[in-house]
C-alpha cells in the first residue's frame, strides 16, 4: 500500500514538473521573478553558508591534525585533507543538506501558504500557469546560484581550516598551503558542481511539490514544510551516492 | 451570460451537485445561496474551471467552457475577475503591485499606462494613498476592495465573488455589496456571487438561485423570496426569530 502511494506521489511529481516546464506566459515577468528568487534563495543564504563552511574547515583541520600520531606523516597532509574533504563532500553535500533545511522549508511554506489562502487559485483564475510561474523561477535561481555558494564554501572552508590550524599551532602557513596545492585534481571541483546543480534541482522541486499539494490550513503547511526538508535530504543523500559512483568510479 | 446545463459533480463517490441548470445574466448580480455544505462553492468552482464537472456543460456566452483545453480556457479566464473569500491578495506584493499584476501578465501597456489604470481601479473602489502598503498592513474591508480592484483591472466580462462579506462587519459588508452591484451595472458584467449573507440577498440579489442538498431548489428575485412558500428556502432565509416574525411564519 505504501509502495502504491509512493508511486502515486512520484506520478504527481512528474506531472507537476511537466506543468512547470511549459512555455512561460510572459518572459519578462518570469525574468523579474527569477532575479527576486536569486536574492531570496541565493544571496540570503550566503551568511549561513559562510559561517558553516568556516567551522567545517576549521574542525576538519583540527581533527586531521589530532588524528595524525605517526611522526612520519608530513604536516602538509592536514591542508590536503581539509581541501579534499571540502571539495568532495562538505561544500556540496553538507551545504546541500543545510540548504534543504533553509531554502526547502522556505519554498514549501511559501507555496503551501499561497495554496491554502487561495492565492494559487487566484493565479489560475487569471489564466496563469501557477506551477510554472511560482516554481520555474525558483529552479532557475537555485540551479544558477547554488554553484556559487558551493565555490564560496570551498574557499571559506579552506581559509577557515588555515586560520584555525595556524592559530592553534597544529600546522604552519607554508605546510598548509603546500597541502592545499599538493596532488590537486581539478575534476573534483567539476564533480562538486555537478552534485550541487542536481541537489539544487532536487531541493527546489521536491519542496515546491510538497507545498503545492497542501490542502487544509496552517497545520498542513507546517507538515508539508517538514516533509519537504526530510524528503529533500533523503534524496540528496541518495543522489550523492549515485553521482559519486557514476562520476568517481 | 453564463449558462450551466445538467451539471453533476461528485467527490469520492459522494454526489455534491445533481442536475444543476441555471442561467446567469449579463449586467445583473446573480446570487447563489445555500447552507454551508450545500454545494454552492463547488458549483462556483465548477463554473470557473477550478473543478472539472462529471457531466453537463458550462457555457460562457456561446462557448462551451468545461471541455476546452488549458490554452483555450486561458483565453476565457483572461475575461474573468474573481474575488475570493479571503481576498487572496499576494502577500509579498504591495496594493499597487497586486492590482498591476494582471496588467503585467496580459497587456503590453507601458508602466505609466498601467499605473494610470491601477489608480483608476483603486479610486473606483475608494482606496486612496495606499498604493505602497502590503496586504498585512490593511484592514479586511480594504483587502476586499483591493481584490475587487485587481479583479476589474482587465475590464472583465465575468466577475465571481466567493463569500465577499465573510469576516466583515455589517456596515462594511453593505459597502462591498453596493460596490459589486455598482461595478456590475457600470461595466455591464455578468456577476455571480456565492453567499449566505441574507443582507446581501435582500440588498443586491437581481437573481437568486437557492442550492439545497446539491440540487437547485429554487430560483427567483429578491422580491420573490418574500412571497415564496418554499419550505426549505424559508427555513434558510428566515432562520432567525426576527425574520420569521416579519415573514409571518
Amino acid at each position: 500500500m505504501k509502495l502504491l502511494s509512493a508511486i502515486d506521489m512520484f506520478g504527481e511529481y512528474i506531472l507537476l514538473l511537466k506543468k512547470v516546464f511549459s512555455k512561460p506566459e510572459k518572459r519578462r515577468v518570469y525574468y523579474q521573478q527569477t532575479i527576486k528568487e536569486i536574492d531570496k534563495l541565493g544571496l540570503q543564504s550566503i551568511g549561513i553558508v559562510t559561517i558553516i563552511s568556516v567551522f567545517m574547515g576549521a574542525v576538519i583541520t583540527l581533527q586531521t591534525a589530532y588524528n595524525m600520531e605517526n611522526p612520519f606523516i608530513p604536516n602538509y597532509l592536514i591542508g590536503l585533507g581539509t581541501r579534499d574533504s571540502m571539495l568532495l563532500e562538505f561544500s556540496s553535500t553538507i551545504i546541500g543538506l543545510i540548504l534543504a533545511g533553509k531554502v526547502g522549508s522556505n519554498i514549501a511554506s511559501e507555496i503551501g501558504t499561497m495554496k491554502v489562502t487561495e492565492q494559487i487559485d487566484a493565479l489560475e483564475i487569471m489564466g496563469i500557469n501557477s506551477a510554472s510561474f511560482l516554481i520555474l523561477p525558483k529552479i532557475i535561481a537555485t540551479v544558477l546560484f547554488n554553484p556559487f555558494l558551493t565555490v564560496l564554501s570551498m574557499i571559506v572552508g579552506i581559509v577557515g581550516g588555515w586560520l584555525v590550524g595556524v592559530f592553534t599551532g597544529v600546522v604552519s602557513t607554508q605546510e598548509y598551503i603546500d597541502g592545499v596545492q599538493y596532488a590537486f585534481i581539478p575534476f573534483y571541483i567539476t564533480y562538486a558542481l555537478i552534485k550541487t546543480v542536481v541537489f539544487a534541482f532536487l531541493i527546489t522541486t521536491i519542496s515546491a511539490f510538497y507545498g503545492y499539494r497542501v490542502q487544509g490550513g496552517s497545520l498542513e503547511v507546517g507538515r508539508a514544510s517538514t516533509q519537504a526538508v526530510v524528503m529533500s535530504s533523503i534524496f540528496i543523500l541518495l543522489f550523492n551516492l549515485i553521482l559519486t559512483q557514476l562520476l568517481l568510479s | 451570460m453564463i449558462t450551466v446545463k445538467n451539471v453533476y459533480k461528485s467527490f469520492d463517490g459522494r454526489l455534491v451537485l445533481e442536475d444543476i441548470n441555471a442561467t446567469f445574466e449579463k449586467g445583473k448580480t446573480n446570487l447563489i445561496i445555500g447552507q454551508s455544505g450545500s454545494g454552492k462553492t463547488v458549483l462556483l468552482k465548477c463554473i470557473v474551471g477550478l473543478h472539472d464537472v462529471d457531466s453537463g456543460a458550462i457555457y460562457y456566452n456561446d462557448i462551451r467552457f468545461d471541455n476546452l483545453n488549458f490554452n483555450d480556457k486561458k483565453k476565457i479566464r483572461q475575461k474573468i475577475g474573481m474575488l475570493f473569500q479571503g481576498s487572496a491578495l499576494f502577500d509579498s506584493a504591495t496594493v499597487e503591485e497586486n492590482v498591476m499584476f494582471p496588467l503585467d501578465m496580459f497587456t503590453s501597456m507601458t508602466y505609466e499606462e498601467k499605473l494610470e489604470r491601477v489608480n483608476f481601479c483603486l479610486k473606483r473602489v475608494n482606496i486612496i494613498n495606499s498604493n505602497h502598503l502590503y496586504p498585512a498592513e490593511i484592514s479586511g474591508g480594504m483587502k476586499k476592495r483591493v481584490a475587487i480592484a485587481r479583479a476589474i483591472a482587465l475590464n472583465p466580462e465575468f466577475l465571481f465573488c466567493d463569500e465577499p462579506n465573510s469576516g466583515l462587519d455589517p456596515k462594511t459588508a453593505v459597502v462591498i455589496d453596493q460596490l459589486i452591484k455598482e461595478i456590475t451595472e457600470e461595466f455591464n458584467i455578468t456577476t455571480i456571487i456565492n453567499t449566505h449573507d441574507m443582507n446581501s440577498v435582500m440588498g443586491i440579489g437581481d437573481k437568486v438561485i437557492f442550492i439545497h442538498n446539491g440540487k437547485k431548489w429554487w430560483e427567483g428575485t429578491k422580491d420573490n423570496i418574500l412571497d415564496s412558500d418554499n419550505k426549505e428556502l424559508n427555513d434558510f432565509v428566515f432562520s432567525t426569530e426576527l425574520t420569521r416574525k416579519i415573514k409571518g411564519l
